[in-house]
């Protein structure tokens, strides 16, 4: 199989996942927000004729007034293409087609901090402040991961090397959320050095905004990382232990090459490809645990936006958080998996 | 893959301390469960989320035995419900005493005092709320009429300390005190020395008198709550649970959780990855094109609309985590299968003329059994701590309350920023200490299994 071909099969197989997750999504939800868009049109329709005196002055009964907004509603419903059963083809075809193309509707309850209620905007709002938190976090893990990992792998049965292993295994065991309630207790509570809620309190437009996120983003970023680089350096120590009994390092050794550069160069370097597809892995990853994470520490992304939408129930937001999360872990999928064909080619050929 | 018997195993395993440890907090845990299924009714924890069934319990009380460490003892909340029991008929009175004896030992005054009771009488009673103190201080706190009743009927009330007739006849009795009782409430002023407000340690005794002029009058259920500020062994929250009941039931809950979903995960994934690398070709890669479908759900995100709109019931989130479960074993499960296929011996089956059924049961299967076992203890702590997860997230089970719940209710209510610790690491202890008794098992089986990782 040629790189081209593996490409195109990897890239097939991701659109249809993402086709697949929005149909289940729409099934899923699909009753509930037929009769929330019914109740908007109904509020729409009255609200225009209140609006507008003359109409109802034009009626000289209650009854007569009464049907006609009756016969507005049904035809608005009507051109809107909302008669038809929510789970006719046409129209999960047309929701799917909107969503696709990121028109996610008016959310219910739910507004941006600017005010708009439209879905996308709110989105688009959250997301840089997530993509910042799990960026970072995951940057520093994987450095603080890889030379942890390296030394530890080079140094087999040392201390440090029994510490960062059971260190490993402990912290994986130990929910992220869990932890941050715990750093809240001890940095907020006992000890008062950061803010106990990760949404900072003055507008965004104030120019000490992103000073005041970032301090806010403090106690987050510290949680993430504690839980987080444990396994990565011991996933790198297992590279790293599995690398150095190959032949070419054993040689290096033997005509008398430097320990600390045959670690860092020759050994990390041949370590590179698992790593750097892993590292895709986890980044999209972090953002599936994002939703816990900031609900949390309340830190104001798209996983405190989701879990605020589950709360109120506001389904316009929910089904495009869950495509906008859903695109981002399938690219990373997509990327990481490029990446280890790039690498290794005996996967394309397998 | 090697191929291991299952004697090797056990021999293996008992050399591996971490394993052993495993095994041990995993008895401990059942051990846990046991207990909690005997000693604890199932009513009472299908009470959980029933407000009214935790009424007489104290708000947010810190666990009993912190006042083994603290110079300054923490009143305690006591609820006494079996009163010292004594009649007197004279001529056309009849009087009923409960007498509540309660040793105080404290460095701080009670939060309230409560006395709740169903009387039966007839015709008109008075009831008369009195305490001797441990300096030999009698002091009158209420006397008040109950309600006329015609019949030998039943009548209910409460008495809180906050009532305003108490207060009324403790301010009476001011000369006692060498204070001013103008603005203590009345549990700091029967709980005081006389000479200055501090509390004042021994035993006090409640004595509690209903008159009437019917022989038959009883006071039926007599119950007096000192409300304090420690409770039980685990402490309570905000709504007045006994935490050592949410804990003591999250334990087989949680191994339910874990273990269903791991082991019908595992089988689930090994027959799909055998089956697909067995049968190779076309049906393998279309399996595995599903499989990759599977794979690429986000499952977070997935499962939160699933219990938001299907049901959050416990056993649909069981199922739930089934489905995102099976996939990474069945790959595995298929390369393996690809491997052992060419085995002589499953040629030679193959050439028998066995069917493929019984050449995947009875040659391929047992070849990874104990790969299979490694995987279900290192799923475990995975199914344990999504369902956790959820239920942080307020998507748990109403009618079971789980380690994940308890702590949704401690975030909600802000535990962490207001120091309320025992609601927040026992839960979590917990949901670690499961994790990690199957950590250690997996690691320990998966160290025999692959002894590539041992070094």
């Amino acid at each position: 199989m040629t790189l081209k071909r593996y490409v195109g099969t990897r890239l097939v197989t991701m659109f249809g996942v993402l086709m697949i997750t929005l149909l289940i999504t729409v099934l899923l939800v699909g009753s509930n927000m037929d009769s929330i868009l019914k109740q908007g049109v109904v509020f729409q329709v009255r609200s225009e004729i209140t609006e507008n005196p003359k109409i109802s002055e034009s009626f000289s009964s209650v009854d007569e007034f009464e049907s006609f907004v009756q016969m507005q509603i049904e035809q608005r419903i009507k051109t809107l293409g909302l008669d038809e059963p929510w789970y006719s083809p046409q129209r999960i075809g047309l929701t799917m087609y909107k969503i696709l193309t990121l028109d996610f509707g008016r959310a219910t309850f739910l507004t941006s901090d600017s005010g708009s209620s439209d879905v996308k905007e709110i989105i688009l709002e959250k997301l840089p402040r997530t993509i910042l938190l799990f960026t970072t976090a995951t940057i520093i893990i994987s450095v603080i991961g890889i030379f942890l990992g390296a030394f530890s792998g080079s140094r087999v049965g040392s201390i440090v090397d029994r510490l960062t292993s059971s260190f490993a295994v402990i912290s994986s065991s130990f929910p992220v959320w869990w932890i941050g309630m715990l750093m809240i207790f001890l940095f907020s509570f006992v000890y008062q050095i950061f803010p106990a809620r990760a949404t900072p309190l003055i507008p965004s437009s104030d120019p000490n905004y992103i000073g005041s996120l970032l301090y806010h983003m403090a106690l987050p970023l510290i949680t993430i990382v504690m839980i987080g680089f444990g396994s990565w350096a011991y996933l790198v120590r297992n590279f790293i232990v599995g690398i150095m009994q190959e032949d070419f390092i054993i040689a290096k050794k033997t005509i008398g090459v430097d320990q600390k550069k045959i670690i860092y160069s020759h050994a990390l370097k041949n370590a590179a490809p698992p790593i750097v597809t892993i590292l895709a892995l986890s980044l999209s990853g972090s953002l599936g645990g994002a939703i816990i994470t900031e609900a949390v520490f309340d830190w104001p992304g798209m996983g405190r936006l989701y879990f605020e939408a589950i709360t109120v129930m506001d389904l316009p937001i929910i089904i495009g958080a869950t495509y906008i999360l859903t695109v981002f872990f399938l690219i990373s999928i997509f990327i990481a998996d490029l990446l280890y064909g790039y690498f290794d080619p005996r996967v394309r050929v397998g | 893959m090697s191929s291991v018997t299952p004697t090797e195993i056990k021999e293996e395993f008992f050399k591996n301390k971490i394993g052993i440890a495993g095994i041990v907090i995993l008895s401990i845990l059942i051990l846990t469960s046991i207990i909690a299924v005997i000693t604890i009714p199932v009513e009472t924890f299908k009470e959980w989320n029933n407000p009214g069934s935790w009424i007489s319990y104290p708000k947010v009380a810190i666990p009993v035995w912190v006042n083994l460490f603290l110079s300054e003892k923490i009143p305690e909340h006591k609820i006494l419900e079996s009163p010292k029991i004594n009649y007197d008929n004279a001529e056309n009175i009849s009087v009923t005493y409960h007498q509540f004896g309660i040793n105080f030992d404290y460095d701080d005054f009670p939060n309230d005092f409560i006395y709740e009771f169903s009387a039966k009488y007839s015709g008109s009673t008075l009831l008369q709320m009195d305490i001797i103190r441990p300096d030999g201080i009698h002091l009158k706190l209420l006397s008040t009429s109950l309600p006329n009743l015609d019949s030998n009927s039943i009548h209910s009330e409460r008495i809180f300390s906050t009532d305003d007739s108490i207060k009324k006849n403790l301010i009476l009795q001011s000369s006692k005190f060498s204070f001013s009782l103008d603005n203590l409430s009345a549990e700091d002023i029967v709980f005081s020395k006389t000479e200055k407000q501090e509390p004042l340690k021994g035993n006090y005794v409640f004595l509690i008198k209903m008159y009437g002029n019917n022989s038959e009058n009883k006071i039926q259920d007599s119950k007096l709550i000192i409300g304090g500020k420690a409770f039980g062994i685990m402490g309570t929250d905000e709504l007045r649970r006994d935490l050592a009941v949410g804990l003591l039931w999250g334990t087989p809950l949680a191994l339910f959780i874990g273990l269903v979903v791991s082991i019908a995960s595992v089988v689930l994934g090994l027959l799909y990855g055998v089956y697909a690398g067995y049968r190779g070709k076309k049906t393998d890669e279309v399996m595995m094109r599903f499989n990759d479908v599977i794979y690429a759900l986000p499952a977070l995100p997935f499962l939160i609309i699933l219990s938001v709109t299907i049901s959050n019931s416990i056993f649909v989130l069981v199922g739930f985590l089934m489905v995102f479960g099976w996939v990474g074993i069945a790959k595995v499960a298929r390369s393996m299968s690809l491997q052992i296929k060419t085995r002589g011996y499953v040629e030679a089956a193959t050439m028998m003329g066995q069917t493929d059924s019984k050449i995947v049961l009875r040659h391929i299967l047992p070849q990874l059994l104990p790969y299979a076992f490694a995987s279900i203890a290192i799923s475990v702590p995975a199914a344990i701590t999504t369902e956790a997860g959820l239920s942080f997230l307020g998507l748990g089970d109403p009618s079971f309350p789980t380690w994940g719940q308890i702590l949704h209710d401690a975030n909600v209510y802000g535990a962490a920023s207001r120091g309320l610790w025992w609601w927040i690491l026992p839960p979590g202890v917990m949901i670690a200490v499961t994790g990690l008794a199957f950590v250690f098992i997996g690691n320990a089986l998966d160290s025999i299994v692959n002894p590539k990782l041992k070094r």
